[in-house]
């Protein structure tokens, strides 16, 4: 008789908190439930990023063209890189959008904990949401600039100078990639700040050093034979000179390189989510 | 029998203390390697009670130990314990912000937690914008906050500056809209931490009402934190009392209000000074009691205070003791003095109940002969507490109710 009513009783649990919990209780259902919050957070950093600032969004034009200038001057000039034969200002252009979108994604979403501390020292959601506000977030800025290198096409491609195919229309998919990328690499480097500040160090170091070995300053045609190999084990190549494939109409590209990128950021993204998660619970005690 | 809404078992917490990251690392791989051979945690065997005032041994504490309690459904619990007793670190596991070492909390409903009012807020944002971020961040969907939206900007009192960033808030109204905010949180199960303390009488005395009608009204089921023992009173029907990481006793509001007041810790009201015999007088101990002549610094406002001096004078010359009263800002209330003489003097007394209105005070003691030479004066020590168990002065809500009982006799 004890023994049933307990047993039905057990059964009523909402919810039950205990110390160790399965690496796999993700509990999506939950951040689904949240999904406002992602929402709102994502529109806290638009209004507020440039309040009390006087030119607004144009500072989002800003970065892109001045690097963009100091990229053809420096790599263009200088150095006289190739450009697979793309106009400059064009091909590095394209490659600071995409590379701005991805940097500040990992910068942010590796800091999520930090910068967050205050919050989740205070009150529960799921931990989720944040760096999945802060890959949604960066995106507003990526669309900026992603308007002034569409703007930037368009003239060259009114002049005869460039040639957008078909492959254009697989920029959401690149973008999705992108964010999933810096998403999961993000996420398996928030979990290590927790504990270890200097992952913090190491990681703005490492982002600035990972752009070189990412063609966005150089096309991968222009790399011989043993470092090519190298550059292609990279899963933003593939993305990168797929979307100049499309805009520019130059580089080398094939759907091989692209399906990697897919596998290998798929499990980068389920191994970022699986350690976050697992840290999220706890690390209010050692941050 | 009622609806558990709650049940804690075996609830521990475990911190580690000092430095941390020295070290870090070598335990995390003893851990790990404790883990991959299928052992235990090596840390969670060590470790000891959480008591600020000795210095341990191990680097690891336990914040908690041990935990079980029940709460039925609609009950008002109010969580009271002296500072470091363990109740924030209960509060944030339940609120599922860290999570605990061993043992189990289950749970029957949502649980929104308000360890502080405004989570969130951002100074940029304007008051409209806040709420629905805040709202979000304890747990509400749009729609929810969209719906009490009116009701949460008509408690706060905030109608006109509703567009305003609330950087141009005054601190008051920003508290108001914060708590408003949570007040009106649509779960089973709310848990508040001293958010009160802040914010004007007025307001203080609506949040209360507020949270009473939660409990009471709605039936939700409350746990309340709060070193205000007249709002506790108010507020709930049973309580919680902690003690060093561990629950002492589980029960009726009134019951848990006289044993916080009656429990003693030796350690803070006997106050032995150590002997040094080139003072010619000195302050030897300080002991506070209570009338069952236990040692103790907490009083309720009608105790009895009894207290022994004990002074030595090591010379054949005049000295007097000058016993005095302070407040928390270090004024001096009143001040008593008597001769003493040679040899070990003890001046045992009573301060009557019902004098000095609920706050910290301490006593001060100070040997000398006047005019010519002061020999010892001791006033670090000697504190005590008269704790508001809920008095006339306090139903009031007031923060401000002066030293001293009001001596007046009304003719009307």
């Amino acid at each position: 008789m004890e023994d049933s009513k307990h047993l039905s009783e057990a059964e009523n649990w909402t919810e039950v908190i205990e110390p160790h919990s399965s690496l796999l209780s993700l509990n999506l259902k939950e951040v689904w439930r949240y999904r406002d919050l992602l929402l709102l957070l994502v529109k806290r950093d638009f209004v507020t990023y440039f309040k009390q600032t006087i030119l607004g969004p144009i500072w989002f034009f800003v970065n892109p063209i001045f690097t963009t200038i100091m990229y053809t001057f420096v790599f263009g000039n200088l150095a006289g890189l190739s450009t697979d034969g793309a106009p400059q200002v064009a091909f590095y252009l394209s490659g600071i959008v995409m590379w701005n979108y991805f940097s500040n994604s990992l910068n942010q979403t590796a800091n999520v904990f930090t910068t967050n501390a205050n919050i989740f020292g205070k009150v529960y959601f799921p931990r989720l949401i944040m760096p999945l506000a802060v890959v949604t977030s960066n995106l507003m800025q990526f669309a900026i600039q992603f308007l002034l290198f569409i703007a930037v096409v368009i003239y060259y491609s009114y002049i005869g100078k460039l040639h957008p195919n078909l492959w254009v229309l697989m920029t959401p998919i690149l973008i999705v990639l992108m964010a999933g990328f810096a998403l999961g690499l993000g996420m398996i480097f928030s979990s290590m700040t927790t504990k270890y500040k200097d992952m913090t160090m190491l990681l703005t170091f490492g982002v600035q050093l990972f752009m070189y070995a990412t063609p966005v300053i150089y096309p991968v045609s222009a790399m011989n034979e043993k470092y090519r190999d190298i550059i292609l084990l990279n899963p933003l190549t593939a993305i990168i000179e797929c979307f100049r494939y499309g805009f520019l109409g130059v580089g080398d590209f094939n759907s091989g390189m692209l399906i990697y990128s897919i596998v290998f950021i798929s499990i980068m993204l389920i191994i970022g989510t699986l350690v976050f998660n697992k840290v999220q619970k706890s690390f209010m005690d050692t941050i | 029998m009622k609806n558990i809404a709650l049940e804690v078992e075996n609830l521990s917490k475990q911190y580690r203390l000092g430095q941390v990251g020295t070290g870090t690392l070598s335990h995390d791989l003893n851990r790990w390697w404790h883990k991959i051979r299928g052992k235990d945690d090596p840390y969670l065997r060590i470790g000891e009670s959480n008591d600020r005032t000795t210095s341990g041994v191990s680097d690891y504490v336990w914040a908690l130990r041990d935990i079980n309690f029940k709460i039925e459904q609609g009950d008002a619990v109010g969580i009271i314990g002296r500072n470091g007793a363990g109740k924030s670190t209960l509060l944030k596991l339940l609120s599922k912000v860290t999570k605990p070492s061993t043992g189990n909390i289950k749970v029957k409903g949502r649980i929104a937690s308000l360890l502080e009012v405004g989570t969130g807020f951002h100074p940029e944002m304007t008051g409209r914008e806040n709420i629905f971020l805040n709202g979000a961040i304890l747990g509400m969907t749009r729609r929810e906050i969209a719906r009490k939206f009116d009701e949460i900007v008509d408690f706060a009192g905030v109608e006109r500056y509703i567009d305003t960033p609330v950087k141009r808030y005054s601190s008051g109204m920003y508290v108001r809209l914060a708590f408003a905010v949570a007040a009106h949180l649509e779960s089973e199960i709310l848990i508040v931490d001293e958010v009160l303390a802040v914010g004007d009488a007025e307001f203080q005395k609506k949040c209360l009402g507020k949270m009473g009608d939660v409990s009471k009204g709605e039936g939700r089921t409350v746990l309340f934190v709060s070193h205000n023992m007249a709002s506790v009173k108010t507020l709930c029907n049973t309580g919680i009392l902690m003690n060093n990481g561990t629950l002492q006793e589980q029960g009726s509001v009134n019951r848990i209000l006289d044993l916080y007041v009656s429990f003693s810790t030796n350690s803070n009201s006997k106050f032995l000074y150590k002997e040094d015999v080139n003072k010619a007088a000195q302050v030897l101990d300080i002991r506070i009691l209570n009338s069952k002549m236990n040692m103790t610094n907490e009083f309720s406002h009608l105790e009895d205070i009894y207290f022994d001096i004990k002074v030595e004078l090591r010379k054949h010359i005049n000295a007097r003791v000058n016993l005095s009263v302070l407040d928390k800002y270090d004024n001096v209330i009143f001040i008593q003095r008597k001769n003493i003489t040679y040899g070990v003097n003890v001046f045992s007394g009573m301060l009557k109940g019902n004098v000095l209105v609920p706050n910290t005070y301490k006593f001060a003691v100070a040997l000398d002969n006047p005019g010519v030479e002061i020999y010892d004066i001791v006033d670090g020590g000697g504190q005590f507490n008269i704790v508001d168990i809920g008095n006339e002065l306090s139903l009031n809500g007031d923060t401000e109710n002066g030293i001293i009982v009001s001596p007046i006799l009304w003719n009307t």
